[in-house]
């Protein structure tokens, strides 16, 4: 079928962020997730869990708080006093609005979601309205002595519990003052600690107020009376966090250790109407704290210090036996961080706050399947560009000649020429970018690296000529009347003659670059896409959705190829449709047209499209045969689907010239030691003077003192 | 026990079964389904638990099938040859042969053969051997022969021998038969000539044949209604090639000597073969199938519409042609056992094959055991005389119930053997009846002890504490320490306390006393009462020969002697083997007086210093405690009276013994310990160097 020469890279040494916050929209079935570094993304749970959208982090905005308001407009709140409102159409943020309450620690969102609370630093508990293109500031609540940690609506919106440090507060929305004060106990086990801090609390209809806190406690109050009900102690560490599900009969909470319990109400006897709150279920999928969680209809959320945004289905509300009903661990972003200069043979890896580019080593030696081959050139870490300013990356991009490079934050762009002069290389920045060219989703260059296409958000497509040293504006592709979806991944033909370009909704539009107009758009699908190429030649589109479908799309016929009206006729084979990670990339071998490479995290595959599809009797993933078997046997067997699970995959599978194909296998995050994981020790974030003691989990036993930038 | 079940037939319109049968019925990779393959042009496959065909195929007129369909098991198609040189191989989903795949070969094809887990093998009329996709690449390849001219091929059968296809076959020349034996993957083929009786005339030899081991055991048919049995060499270590085989007789007239075509023989299983053809001269046809271990007749079947005198078997199942129907008769065949051997010869009636005894008295049956055919016939007969004799004055449960309540000891006795030699639906509950009625009235009448009868009773092996919660206070009560050793043996479920309370009375001085006494009868008491493990008895007579060693030894402490009596030991053997729960066996423990404790501990150590003595950790004798049992009885001894122990002066000793044989245990453990963390971290190292760094270049290939 194919031989490759698989270069086999562990030094992409990406370690995504810890999880702060997730909040789920009931009404849009997404999930919003808040990272430690400020990225915000957002997972489509209807398109297989797909990581649709996603937000650039900031230095300087440690998000403490996410929320949805009104509908689907999501809201975050941080540490730098200042509530920010994500455009999720632009894919930028709206606006930011400093709340001048000091540090936010808590929001939450009105039951009716027009009124949005957050709980400062300075003690006080401010209520903003929120408006149809803004928020706006409306009152403060009865201030308190210390900071507003965790905050919760009554359902019906009349009252709010506010957790603190050492006790429970709960207002009256109404009058803004304080109608009861619940005092929490210190001790644990015999020991009384220092403080006892509210991580968390939640507020039920029928009146009853939970607590979660540091001292490793569950509590229940009868907020009428101020009174507590029921008291569970289910850890030695801090209990940090607590979610009730709508229909108020269970809800879960995450503790410093890595477990998330789920409480039910079940009833006292059988037959008794009684019903009292029972731990029902542990759960340990994490290895560190676990920050965070959420309640969706049928699954528990969970996500914290270990980065893993762990998604478990509560098998008692799950009906049939589907995607949903199998828990989910999402380790890896579902976008390419990785781009790759195929003359050159250069890789660019993206970093929040760097980029590393390294030449590929090269072997003269050939080899049988699975053998390592021999170096006669290990691969040489070339540069290392910091970035300038407190913004993460957004995108980046190496062009196929190696000589360019190119990368965006949220507000600006930056492209340099690479000069390589025998063992030295030196990097120029080309000035003066157009004001235009502020922010861009994706980057992406011509084959013959003389054309820049840049997807910038608001939904415009910017071409630029790219000279020696400089640059010249082509065109703009202005998006469709009306529509400000941005583009997020971009795709050209080989003989520059086409560019496909995708939302994250909308279908896919394909550009004529010759006479720089839109050519056609290819039907849009219910499934956002996650992976777009064009084969060299026959100009064929190909398009990967999340719900694993591949259609064909033939260019110049502006219809879908008849062997992609077959695929879809006969249907994919169960086991291809039931993989957990999306496709991230497909290329094509410039030798076999017939070949369509692709990969997901966990496999690679060759789709060769002359062989017969498999149905769902055949074995999917065929074993290799053994030698001896003669070639009629393989004939028989033979189906169009060649996967290979030997490697992982973070970045990109890119081919090089010849038979050669390059992949990238990146390091494991956060589970192995190699990568020292922060570890939370003692108290945590919350010590007076914002200093904050941090060990590396790693066997390096070294301390980090990590300031806090208050 | 091997039987035939209720026959019942396919319905065979869509086959043309001339007066010669069919051309062979093979199985397909589907358990249920058979393909049928006719004399003529038809291939039907069968599903036989519905009784319909699935599938029927046919050449086109003019061509005939000359060759049994197959299935490949590895791509589920079927494969049949017609016209000898022409291949076809199709599927289920195909509705006419002539639009499948077709190959012409360039030879005649004798047979295929296919078999699960292996390619199909493809047998040529001249003896040559492909396998089916080597074929298929190249359907015009030479074949060539491999034997001579004259020789025709009679027979062939193919199996798979430790994953390694062999194929045998047998050839005729001019009353001469020859075996050839095929190996497939190393290409090596061995003739062998068989040697046959002189003064036969082989009419028409039926063949059969059973992989054993290195051996091919072929079963013929011989003309004079004999089976023999011919013993293939699979590996022929000879150079020589064409050896010659002789044979033994296996089955005598199993059937008719003077029988026509129409006889034949096919192997079951290790120990049963099915023989179809008339059992006298002048009788109808039968399937019998017959056991060689024994050479008895199993069960046999009447086949009055005559046969083609062919037989298959696939999968528990026999099929023939029994008339003008194809008949599926199921077999079924159990664990051959002693009892079952016994079977049952052709003239007894049909009605005793079906209410086969439940229960099997070892005792009267091992009587019976086979020594020749003839004999064994005899006694057969004159045993089931005596049962019949006997059956009626046997007593029912009922009247056992009765007398047990009024007779005299003596009386029961003989009433329950009666009882027990004979057969019971309901075994369980009766037993359970009897034995309650038994000590209901050892519980009135305290001079009642039919100990005879409860041992009888134990051993029938299907009693248990809950079953008679009373018999073990009895044989408390008596002292009875065969009994309580035999219960303690038989039942699974016996409570702690009374395990506990068994461990006191052993260990208790009446025992001793008893023990004296009862060494003069020991012969007499053997009955259940297992003798002790050879070792102690063994060490007390070395011991005893050298009287001065062991005193010097018993200065120090007599590790190397029995602390007990061998009938202690025996006795004491069986509380360790009993099951018991920790936490519910503590407190009986601490009820023990302590100087029984340390003679019980003394005698754990020595078991225990024995265990440790060899490198197998084992006792010699049958089911010694395991080191794990004694290790368990120890600390849950020394658990539960450890504080009370340390107070005697004699167990002092015996303590300071075990502490020192815990440290050093300890020492060698911690030695051990340290060797495996040693290798552990050599082997990490030897790991770390085949560990790829942060970037390789690797080969894969996909397929």
């Amino acid at each position: 079928m194919g031989e490759f020469k698989v270069h086999r890279v562990r030094f992409f040494n990406y370690v995504p962020s810890g999880i702060r916050c997730v909040a789920y929209n009931n009404q849009s079935n997404r999930l919003a997730v808040s990272r430690t570094d400020g990225t915000v993304e957002i997972y489509n749970l209807s398109a297989n869990y797909f990581q649709e959208k996603f937000f650039p982090g900031h230095e300087s905005r440690a998000t403490e708080a996410l929320c949805w308001a009104e509908g689907q407009r999501l809201f975050s709140a941080g540490l730098n006093g200042e509530i920010l409102e994500y455009d999720l159409q632009a894919l930028n943020i709206k606006y930011a609005l400093d709340a001048f309450g000091g540090p936010i620690w808590s929001m939450t969102a009105s039951p009716s979601g027009s009124q949005l609370l957050v709980g400062c630093e300075d003690g006080s508990v401010k209520l903003f309205e929120v408006t149809p293109d803004k928020i706006q500031f409306a009152r403060n609540f009865d201030r308190q002595k210390s900071r507003i940690l965790s905050l919760s609506w009554h359902p019906a919106g009349t009252h709010i519990a506010a957790g603190s440090i050492d006790y429970v507060i709960v207002f009256d929305v109404k009058s803004g003052s304080i109608t009861r004060k619940m005092v929490l106990d210190r001790q644990h086990l015999g020991v009384t600690k220092s403080r006892c801090i509210v991580w968390g609390v939640a507020f039920l209809s029928d009146g009853t107020v939970i607590s979660v806190d540091s001292v490793g406690k569950v509590q229940l109050w009868d907020s009428a009376t101020g009174t507590l009900v029921k008291s569970h102690v289910i850890a030695n560490a801090d209990v940090q966090s607590i979610a009730v599900a709508d229909q108020e009969d269970s809800f879960v909470v995450g503790t410093a250790e890595g477990t998330v319990f789920h409480f039910q109400l079940v009833p006292v006897t059988s037959s008794s109407s009684e019903k009292q709150w029972v731990r029902t279920k542990p759960f340990q999928h994490h290895t560190h704290d676990v920050r965070t969680v959420a309640h969706s209809p049928t699954a528990l959320i969970s996500g914290g210090t270990d980065t893993h945004l762990v998604i478990r289905p509560l098998m008692e509300k799950v009906e049939v036996k589907n995607y949903d009903a199998a828990l989910r661990k999402i380790t890896f972003p579902h976008r390419r961080l990785i781009s790759c200069s195929k003359r050159r043979q250069l890789l660019l890896f993206q970093f929040a706050h760097h980029l590393e580019l390294w030449r590929l080593g090269s072997t003269g030696a050939t080899g049988k399947n699975g053998d390592t081959l021999p170096l006669s050139k290990n691969a040489d870490h070339l540069l290392h560009l910091k970035t300038k300013g407190p913004e993460n990356i957004s995108c980046s991009c190496v062009s196929p000649c190696g000589s360019w490079i190119a990368y965006s934050t949220a507000s600006r762009f930056f492209l340099y020429r690479v000069k390589y002069e025998r063992d030295n290389i030196s990097l120029q920045r080309v000035s003066k970018m157009p004001a235009f060219l502020r922010s861009a989703l994706h980057i992406l260059f011509s084959e013959d690296s003389t054309k820049l296409f840049v997807a910038s958000n608001q939904g415009s497509l910017h071409i630029i000529h790219l000279l020696e040293g400089n640059f010249k504006h082509l065109h703009t592709f202005q998006p469709q009347s009306g529509t400000v979806e941005a583009m997020c991944l971009l795709a050209v033909s080989s003989d520059g003659n086409w560019l496909a370009a995708s939302g994250t909704s909308a279908g896919v539009h394909v550009y004529d670059l010759n006479h720089l107009k839109l050519h056609c758009t290819v039907p849009a699908y219910n499934f956002p896409v996650t992976a777009l190429a064009i084969a060299p030649n026959t100009n064929n589109l190909v398009i990967a959705h999340s719900d694993q479908q591949v259609f064909e799309f033939s260019i110049p016929d502006k219809q879908y190829t008849e062997w992609s009206r077959a695929v879809q006729k006969q249907g994919f084979h169960q086991l291809w449709l039931q993989r957990d990670t999306p496709i991230t990339h497909i290329s094509f071998h410039p030798k076999r047209p017939m070949h369509i490479l692709l990969h997901d995290t966990y496999m690679f595959c060759i789709i060769d499209k002359s062989l017969p599809l498999p149905n769902d009797k055949t074995v999917l993933y065929n074993p290799l045969p053994p030698k001896n078997e003669s070639d009629v046997f393989l004939r028989r067997t033979a189906h169009a689907f060649k996967i290979s699970k030997i490697y992982k995959y973070s970045g990109t599978g890119d081919e090089e010239s010849e038979v050669i194909l390059s992949i990238m296998a990146s390091s494991k995050p956060a589970r192995t030691i190699e990568y020292p994981v922060l570890k939370h020790v003692g108290a945590g974030r919350m010590t007076q003077n914002q200093t904050v003691l941090w060990q590396t989990h790693s066997s390096r036993k070294e301390k980090l003192q990590v300031e806090l930038r208050v | 026990m091997a039987a035939l079940e209720e026959e019942f037939t396919l319905s065979t319109g869509v086959l043309g079964a001339g007066p010669e049968g069919f051309l062979g019925v093979e199985q397909t990779d589907k358990a249920d389904q058979f393909l049928v393959t006719d004399s003529g042009r038809t291939v039907v496959l069968y599903k036989v638990s519905d009784q319909k065909p699935l599938g029927s195929w046919s050449v086109k007129q003019g061509q005939t099938v000359t060759c049994p369909a197959v299935c490949n098991f590895q791509t589920g198609e079927y494969i049949v040859v017609h016209d000898h040189k022409v291949l076809r191989i199709w599927s289920n989903e195909d509705v006419n042969l002539d639009r499948v795949f077709k190959a012409t070969l360039s030879a005649e094809v004798h047979r295929i053969h296919s078999v699960q887990r292996t390619e199909p093998l493809v047998l040529f009329r001249r003896g040559a051997v492909r396998g089916l996709e080597a074929l298929l690449a190249e359907p015009q390849q030479n074949i060539e022969a491999v034997i001579p001219d004259e020789e025709v091929i009679r027979w062939s059968e193919f199996f798979m021998v430790f994953k390694q296809p062999v194929l045998i076959f047998i050839t005729e020349k001019h009353g001469n038969y020859f075996a050839y034996v095929q190996l497939c993957k190393s290409h090596g083929l061995s003739k062998y000539t068989l040697l046959l009786g002189k003064e036969e005339k082989f009419i028409k030899q039926n063949f059969t044949a059973r992989v054993d081991g290195k051996f091919i055991s072929l079963v013929s048919l011989s003309s004079d209604g004999c089976a023999y049995e011919t013993l293939i060499p699979l590996y022929s270590n000879d150079a020589e090639n064409n050896q010659r085989l002789g044979r033994a007789l296996m089955l005598k007239a199993v059937v008719s000597g003077g029988a026509r075509n129409g006889t034949t023989i096919t192997i079951l299983d290790q120990d049963h073969v099915a023989v179809l053809g008339p059992p006298l001269p002048a009788s109808k046809e039968c399937l019998s199938i017959w056991n060689i271990k024994f050479q008895t007749l199993q069960t046999s079947k009447e086949l009055p519409q005559g046969t083609s005198g062919q037989l298959w078997y696939h999968g528990e199942a026999l099929f023939m042609l029994h008339g003008k129907c194809l008949t599926v008769i199921p077999y079924k065949c159990e664990v051959s056992s002693l009892a079952g051997a016994l079977g049952k010869l052709k003239h007894t009636q049909e009605s005793d094959s079906h209410s086969m005894p439940h229960f099997v008295n070892w005792v009267t049956c091992s009587g019976y055991e086979p020594e020749s055919y003839s004999t064994e016939q005899s006694k057969t007969l004159r045993k089931k005389n005596i049962e019949i004799n006997l059956q009626p004055e046997v007593p029912g449960a009922k009247q056992l119930l009765s007398i047990i309540k009024k007779g005299s000891e003596k009386h029961i006795e003989v009433e329950l053997r009666k009882f027990l030699a004979k057969s019971t639906p309901d075994f369980h509950t009766v037993i359970g009846d009897i034995v309650a009625g038994l000590l209901e009235r050892c519980k009135t009448e305290p001079s009642f002890y039919p100990r005879n009868c409860l041992v009888q009773l134990i051993q029938t092996r299907v009693l248990s504490y809950s079953l008679c919660p009373g018999l073990m206070e009895i044989a408390l009560e008596h002292t009875d320490v065969q009994m309580l050793q035999l219960c303690l043996q038989q039942f699974p479920d016996i409570p702690e306390s009374t395990t506990c309370a068994c461990l006191k009375l052993f260990l208790s001085d009446t025992i001793q006393d008893e023990q004296k006494e009862m060494e003069e009868q020991t012969e007499i008491v053997q009955n259940g009462f297992s003798p002790e493990d050879s070792s102690c008895s063994k060490d007390s007579q070395q011991l005893n020969k050298k009287p001065e060693d062991e005193a010097k030894e018993t200065v120090s402490f007599p590790v190397t002697s029995c602390p007990v009596a061998p009938k202690r030991a025996a006795l004491l053997n069986a509380v360790l083997h009993s099951a018991y729960s920790e936490t519910f066996l503590l407190p009986h423990l601490k009820d023990i007086p302590a100087k029984h404790i340390t003679l019980f501990l003394q005698y754990l150590y020595f078991l225990y210093l024995k265990c440790s003595g060899n490198a197998t950790m084992t006792l010699p004798g049958v089911s010694p405690p395991t080191l794990s049992q004694i290790m368990d009885w120890i600390c849950l001894l020394l658990d539960a009276n450890f504080t009370v122990i340390l107070m005697i002066p004699e167990a002092k000793r015996l303590l300071l013994n075990l502490y020192k044989f815990v440290k050093s245990q300890i020492s060698v453990y911690s030695e051990l310990n340290k060797i495996e963390v040693s290798f552990r971290e050599l082997q990490k190292l030897s790991q770390d160097k085949s560990s790829r760094g942060l970037y390789s270049i690797e080969v894969l290939e996909l397929f």
